[in-house]
Formats: C-alpha cells, structure tokens, sequence
C-alpha cells in the first residue's frame, strides 16, 4: 500500500527555525499504523526526524500527536482507516497546546506541572491497617476506568480551553484528581475540591467533548469533570460562579420548564456584583438592537408541572 | 557537575521503588531516566505480582518452591526465599501507597490463577497492574518530591580506584554531557528486548544498564536465558497476557485440540513458560499450527469477564490482530519476552564493582534462574529495588564522593563529536539492528543448536564491525534521537554477543534454553550459573554455582 505522510517538521538548531511540511512516500503494509510508518522514515529515509515512542501497543502514552488534525495515539492508528475517499496522503502534527521541541516531540513539562498541581498522590488519615484497606471491588472497578489513563496528553492537546485559557487545569490533571477524589482510601476529598473549584479548575470546562473523543483509553475525562462538579455541589461548595450557574440553571428549568435566559446572569454572579452587572449592560443593549432581548417576564411553558415532577423524581432517588 | 548521595538510573518499578527507599532512609537522590517515567517498560506487565499473604492460608514457602522448580533448578534458592517472604509486606505497601487492587467480595485483593503455580497468588488490577503500580510509584514520587531528570541519557559510568561514583550523562533536550558524582549508583534500567525482533518489548529495552555495567567490568550472568512468552501476536510481537490463560482461556491448535494435555497433563495451559512455549513450538513445527501460530480461545469466558479483567488485551488483539477474542480465538506464537539473565548481583544489589548496584530486570540477582515465572517480574523490581536503594543509602552514610571534575566526561564527549562528525556513504543504525534482531530471533530462540548459535555468534562479530561505520544523519544537538538509537544499538551489540556466548557454553537443555543437539539437563555438569566478564581481549567466561537450601533438583513435569 503506498501511503505519503505530510509531517510537520521543526528544527531548533538550523539557522533560521521555522516550521515546514515535508512528504515521505512509503510502502507500506496494509496492517501498519501511522507509528510503524514513521518508524521506518527514521530507520530507513530519514533519521532526522524527532518523535517519541516506545510500547507500540498503547500503554506508554508517548506517541500522542494530531494525524489529519486530531489527537490520536500514532502506534494505535491504522494508516488505513484514515485514508478516505481514495485520498492516499496523512498529515502529521505534533501535539497541540504544548510548546514544540523539535519535530514532533513537544514540551511535556507543562503537563506534568498540571498533574503536580492536583497533588496526585493517595492522602489518607490516620494509621495505615495491617493488612490491606478493605474496599468494594465495585469502587475499584470504576477507579480503573480512571487510572486507565497513560497521561499521553491527547485530551490536553485537543483541548478547546487550553486554546485560550492556559490557566485551566485541563482534562488529564482534573481526571487524576478524581481518581483520589473518588477513592475510599482517600481522606481528602474536601480540601481537594475546595481547589478544584478556584479559577482554572472544574467550573472552566466547557463541555466541548473533544477530550472525550481523542482519549485511546476511553478514560472519559470530561465525565469525570461533570463528575467532580458534583460532589463540590454536594460538599458544599455553592459559592462559584459555576456552582451558581448550574444551579440557576436548574432551578429556572424546574420552576418554568424552560431557561429564564435574562436571570442566568444574574444568578451566576450575584446582583450585587457590580462589576459583572456593568459588564452585562453592552451585552443587552446589543441583544435589543438584534432583537434577541430574552423577555423581562419569564413565561413557564404549557405543561411545566410535569417538569418539575421529573425534577422531583429524580431528586428523590439521590 | 551534579552531586548527590544516591544516583538511580531507570525509572521504572525498581528505579522508582529504589530511588523512594533511599530517599526515605536519609540519602540524597537523584534518578537519571531516558523517558518519562510512566513511559518506562513496566507498564506493559499486565497481568500481575505473586505474593504468598499468610492470612489466606498460603505460604511463602510454598512460592518459593514453585519459583524454584520454574527456574528449572537454576535460580538462587537463598534470593528467592528473600523474595518470596518479603513480597506480602511489599503488596501491602503498594496497596496503601494507593493502588487499586481489584478485590474479593469482602473488600479484601483478590487472587487469579497463574501459570507454573499451585496456588492463585496473584493479585491484580484488571490487566495493566505494571501500570497501575508504575503510575503509583510515580505518584509517590512527586510526593517525595524526589529530583528527577527526565529524558536525559546514560553515556556511561564513571570508576575510580575500582569503586563506582558516578555516570556521564547527557541531556536529551539540550545535547549537553554532564557528569553526576554519587556515592552509590543503582542501575534499573531494565531488559534487552529488542537485542531481538521482534519482542514484545518497547522500543527503550535496549540493554543500556547491563552493557554499561558489562563495560566497567561487573560480569553479567545467565544471559542465555531469554524467555519466550507463550502469547503473541503475529502481526507486531504484542503482548497478549498470561492473566488469560490464568482466567482460564484455552490453547488450541489447528486441529483443535487443547494440545497442552500432551506437555502438561496437570497443570495444562498454566504450565511454567518455557514449557508453554516449547509444546506451541513443536505444534507449530510438526504442522498442526495455522500460519505459524497457535489459537489462544477466550470465547467461554464471557463479554462480562473479559472486559472486566482483559479489556487491554481485548483492545490490542482488535487494534493488533484485527480479532475480537469475545467472538474468535486469537492467533498467537511464542515471542521474546524476558531476560532472565543480566548483571550479577547479591541480595542487596551490590554487583562485582563497589558501589555499582543493579535492580530489576537488568540485574540477575539469580531469582527467575532458566525460566522466570509470570507475575514474579514485577515482585522481583520491588524487592530488590527497595532492598538496593536501602543498601546503597546506607553505603552513601560511610563513603565520601570521589574526585571527579567536568573532565571526566571528556572521553564520552570526544566519543559523541567523533560519532557526529563521521559523514560519507554508510548505513544508518536501522538496518544493523533489524540484522542483529532477526539473527538473535531465528537462533536463540525456543529451540536452538550448535550451528545456529555459530551462525549468530559470527553475525554479531560481523555487525559489531560495522556498527564502527554506523552514520548519525542527525548532527544537531537538540532531541537528537538518531544519536540516541545509535548509542542504544551500541550496547545492544554488547547484549548480544554475552547472550549467544552463554547460550554456546551451556551444553545441555534447561529451562528456556533449549538445544535440540543436547536436550536433557544435565546437573552433574551444570547446575551452575555462567558469567561473562568483558576483558581488553576476548570475553571471558566463568562460573558460579546454584545456591540450594531446602529444594534439591528434581525432574520437571507439570
């Protein structure tokens, strides 16, 4: 099978680095992965090209980088299902929101500062058993669903807050801190989420999913992230603008069956938070001008009891 | 020039487990790792550790009965009951420090069965406990806030007065070679995997640790024991776990027989390795196999089981193999696997060379002997990592650091400029390696003779000769991985000469080394470990004999 790989490359040593793209033909096998393609560019064209790797089946979490422009493991992507359309040609990138090395290996430090920064190490209390920590299995299962994670950093690459905000936690350090949070060994949970919920933690994921689809591990990231939204919820920790926005939310949905679009706001930042409510001002005369004011007297929708009796039911089993 | 007490090298298992040991007992550390260290080849140990927990009724004895009879008689019998009383105490720890062990139904770790055992001893976290337990460790570690310098490379290691006390080591990031001054250094830089091709080992096996402490003149021993694991696949030489078989997964060759019942009538899939191997081999080899292989059937475990406790493998098969094991069997072959061999060390770590230490699969302590047991790896880098790095502190307390200055890296200095300025036509390392690998593969494999292991011995010389000539393409200074690869295939050439000499001077059939030409054991002549000891002329051999305590040889069967 004849495959073209379009790699990004970058050299840091020659006299004036700038980025290009450079084309490598290859013949190659019809079960062979992007990894084994670039493999044999250093071993047999090529030995300047830069990459990491090492496991080859998906457990080292080195070889993450974007293929065709997403976040993929290279030694677990076939070049195969990634041609479409008779297309023969693969684009290789290094990692995203990492600052590149060379090639396509990129600066990993700042994801391992992240995991530093959510302590991600077991805290319990008090004297360790003799023997082991008695625990359920069922806890240990679903914390496995979570220490499946090999940090190969797709999630953080892929990430569409990272892009802008490079503040936030990001999805690999926020999973690992709830594998703690989550675990009955662990006697920390609230001091932990305490946190989690500042600036940069839980409260600023955007619930773009694009963790979610890049991991190789099915480690779900953001649905440890909603997750941990929760349990702040219910250790108390009320008082966050995401707190407050997810709870108007609710109660709005609840009371009227539909969102009070001018009262979100509101709620999520307090009226007496001066400086947002100025903020706020811009923001609805430009809605007025476009005719997308939210109406001042919010209108509960035709049968929103039945609503609210969904909210009841769900709120009782918890 | 960097000073510390203790300086580990590896960061794996027993580099981490090493490294948190001498922390805690006072000394300074460093750890000199060449990847990151949850990137380290313990990961792929997937299906567990053996402990002997007496408070469900097993014993330690009785594990260190079947480690001893695994090893075909060839491992320590002292080192190995160090092991196998102390692996409890090191679980229990591993499980306070957080791992998620999977558990019974009151709470407690479970156990799955394993093979060459009598008893399930294994306790697990589905099928990535390597995993599981490196991401732990490393936790700890940046607990510990213990100083780590990641990707930075080994040259080699520094002697004075016939006393280790340091490592020239280079910065992958930058290119820059600097000394690190120690007054101990412990080596956990783990196996040699691909000295063969293909091997289910990651690409950073490279036997650094064994050819470097081969270089300053610490023997290495046992190198003719290279496991074959009875569960690979085809296509890429992946992993596919033993935790199958002890969940109790069928062989079955192309007639559909589970021919195991011929080689191991008790114990059937869960015999010791090499005899799983040798059986699949000679299928294969009579022609009951399909295409060079044998099945692996999962299929009356369950969905359920199987994702509960092999997903991993269940995903690799489907990435690897393009088989769902829930519906088909797998195709899977014997493949390099381990090293049972490696640099010679006592029970603390020490090698020949003062203040040279060495842990894990780089060190030959001797526990595995011929043939290591499945889930005894991952038990042996905890053991005697912690053992080492409490040796090796302790030793720091009495020992001053040598004088060394920033010139003693001048001769690795020099070795790199000249590496980098050799230009011309010439091969790259690539095609070196790949002959080396296929040579090692087609003659030090299952089966081996006198002939073939010439014909390699020959063909190691030969590319030993050329690896002079090797071109770096590469001659910048940052991540050059292409000057990295070279140096690796370097020390793998020095693996695979000292593996093909062990392999020629046992003349007999033991454990994984099986010779056609010679297939009894022969414990008159060599119940006794080989060394190989570098030299300014040839290597040079010689033998240490098998420490028996309680368990005297006897003929194997399973």
């Amino acid at each position: 099978m004849e495959v073209t790989l379009n790699v990004r490359r970058y050299d840091p040593d020659s006299a004036k680095p700038a980025p290009y793209y450079q084309e490598y033909d290859l013949e190659i096998d019809e079960t062979h992965t992007v990894l084994d393609g670039l493999i044999k560019v250093r071993e047999e064209v090529d030995g300047t090209l830069a990459l990491r790797c090492s496991c080859r089946s998906a457990v080292c979490g080195s070889c993450a980088m974007r293929v065709n422009g997403h976040a993929v493991l290279a030694c677990k992507t076939k070049v195969r299902d990634l041609l479409h359309r008779g297309s023969t040609k693969l684009t290789v990138e290094p990692a995203g929101n990492m600052p590149i090395i060379k090639d396509l290996v990129v600066e990993f430090n700042v994801f391992w500062d992240k995991i530093r920064a959510v302590e991600p190490w077991l805290q319990p209390q008090g004297v360790p058993p003799q023997q082991e920590y008695i625990a359920p299995n069922e806890d240990m299962l679903h914390l496995a669903g979570v220490m499946a994670c090999i940090m190969c950093g797709a999630c953080v690459s892929d990430c569409t807050v990272l892009e802008v905000d490079k503040h936030f936690l990001g999805p690999a350090a926020l999973a690992k801190a709830y594998r703690f949070v989550a675990d009955p060994r662990d006697d920390a949970e609230k001091s932990r989420l305490g946190k989690l919920v500042q600036y940069g933690g839980v409260w600023d994921c955007t619930r773009c999913m694009q963790c979610v689809q890049v991991c190789p591990k099915g480690v779900d990231p953001m649905g440890r992230i909603m997750a941990l939204r929760d349990r702040a919820i219910e250790n108390g920790y009320h008082n966050s603008n995401g707190a407050r926005h997810a709870e108007t939310f609710a109660r709005s949905i609840k009371h009227s069956g539909t969102l009070d679009e001018l009262r979100l706001p509101i709620g999520t930042f307090g009226i007496w938070n001066v400086k947002e409510m100025l903020k706020l001002i811009p923001l609805g005369l430009k809605a007025q001008m476009r005719g997308k004011r939210p109406p001042i007297f919010h209108k509960a929708i035709p049968g929103a009891e039945n609503v609210r009796r969904i909210f009841e039911k769900v709120e009782s089993k918890r | 020039m960097i000073d510390q007490d203790v300086l580990v090298i590896g960061a794996g298992l027993a580099g981490m487990r090493a490294a948190l040991a001498a922390a805690e007992n006072g000394a300074s550390v460093a750890v000199v790792t060449k990847v990151y260290p949850v990137r380290s080849h313990s990961n792929a140990a997937q299906g567990g550790i053996n402990a002997a927990l007496t408070d469900r009724g097993d014993k330690w004895e009785d594990h260190a009965y079947d480690t001893v009879k695994g090893s075909d008689y060839l491992g320590d019998q002292d080192a190995i009951e160090v092991m196998c009383r102390e692996a409890g105490q090191e679980v229990i720890t591993m499980e306070h420090m957080g791992t998620i062990f999977s558990r019974d139904d009151a709470g407690k770790l479970g156990v799955r069965a394993f093979g060459g055992q009598r008893q399930a001893r294994t306790f697990f976290v589905a099928d990535f406990t390597g995993q599981a337990l490196l991401h732990v460790l490393h936790e700890q570690v940046l607990k510990h806030k213990v100083k780590v310098y990641e990707e930075w490379f080994v040259l080699s290691l520094l002697v004075e007065d016939g006393e280790c006390c340091g490592a020239v080591v280079m910065d992958i990031r930058t290119g820059a070679i600097h000394v690190f001054r120690a007054k101990a250094v412990i080596l956990a830089s783990g196996g040699l995997g691909r000295v063969f091709e293909p091997s289910t080992n990651a690409l950073i096996c490279t036997g650094d640790g064994m050819a470097q402490a081969y270089r300053v003149g610490a023997p290495l021993m046992d190198m003719e024991m290279v496991q074959y694991h009875p569960t690979t696949l085809k296509s890429n030489g992946a992993l596919m776990s033993e935790a199958a078989r002890g969940e109790g997964a069928y062989l079955v060759n192309a007639l559909g027989e589970r021919f195991m019942k011929k080689y191991a009538p008790n114990m059937m899939e869960l015999a010791s390795r090499d005899v799983v191997s040798r059986s699949e081999q000679t299928e294969i080899n009579e022609g009951r196999g399909i295409n060079g292989c044998v099945l692996l059937d999962c299929r009356h475990l369950g969905e359920k089981k199987i994702n509960e406790r092999l997903l991993t493998i269940r995903e690799v098969a489907k990435d690897f193999a393009g088989v769902d094991m829930v519906q088909e069997p797998v195709p899977i072959r014997p493949g390099m696997h381990y090293q049972m061999g490696g640099i010679l060390t006592d029970v603390d770590g020490q090698t020949a060379v003062p203040g040279l230490y060495a842990a894990g699969e780089t060190a030959c302590v001797s526990v595995h002997g011929g043939n290591r047991l499945g889930a005894n790896s991952l038990l042996d880098t905890l053991v005697f990592g912690r053992r080492s790095g409490v040796h090796a502190s302790d030793r720091a307390k009495y020992t001053k650091h040598k004088n060394l200055t920033d010139a003693s890296a001048d001769n690795d200095r020099q070795h790199i400029r000249a590496l980098l300025d050799r230009n011309g036509p010439g091969e790259m390392f690539g095609k070196v390696r790949l002959e080396m690998g296929q040579t090692m593969n087609q003659h030090l494999a299952v089966f081996r003779n006198q002939q073939g292991m010439e014909t390699a011995l020959a063909k190691v010389r030969e590319l030993k000769q050329r690896y002079e000539k090797v071109i770096v393409h590469d001659k910048g200074k940052t991540f050059n991985t292409n000057l990295i690869f070279t140096l690796e295939l370097g020390f793998m050439l020095d693996c695979a000469e000292a593996i093909v000499l062990g392999a020629l001077e046992r003349r007999e059939s033991r454990g994984a080394h099986t010779r056609t030409d010679m297939p009894k054991r022969d414990d008159e002549n060599w119940l006794k470990h080989i060394l190989i000891a570098k030299t300014p002329e040839e290597p040079k051999v010689s033998y240490k004999p098998v420490v028996i305590t309680q368990w005297k040889p006897q003929a194997r069967t399973y």
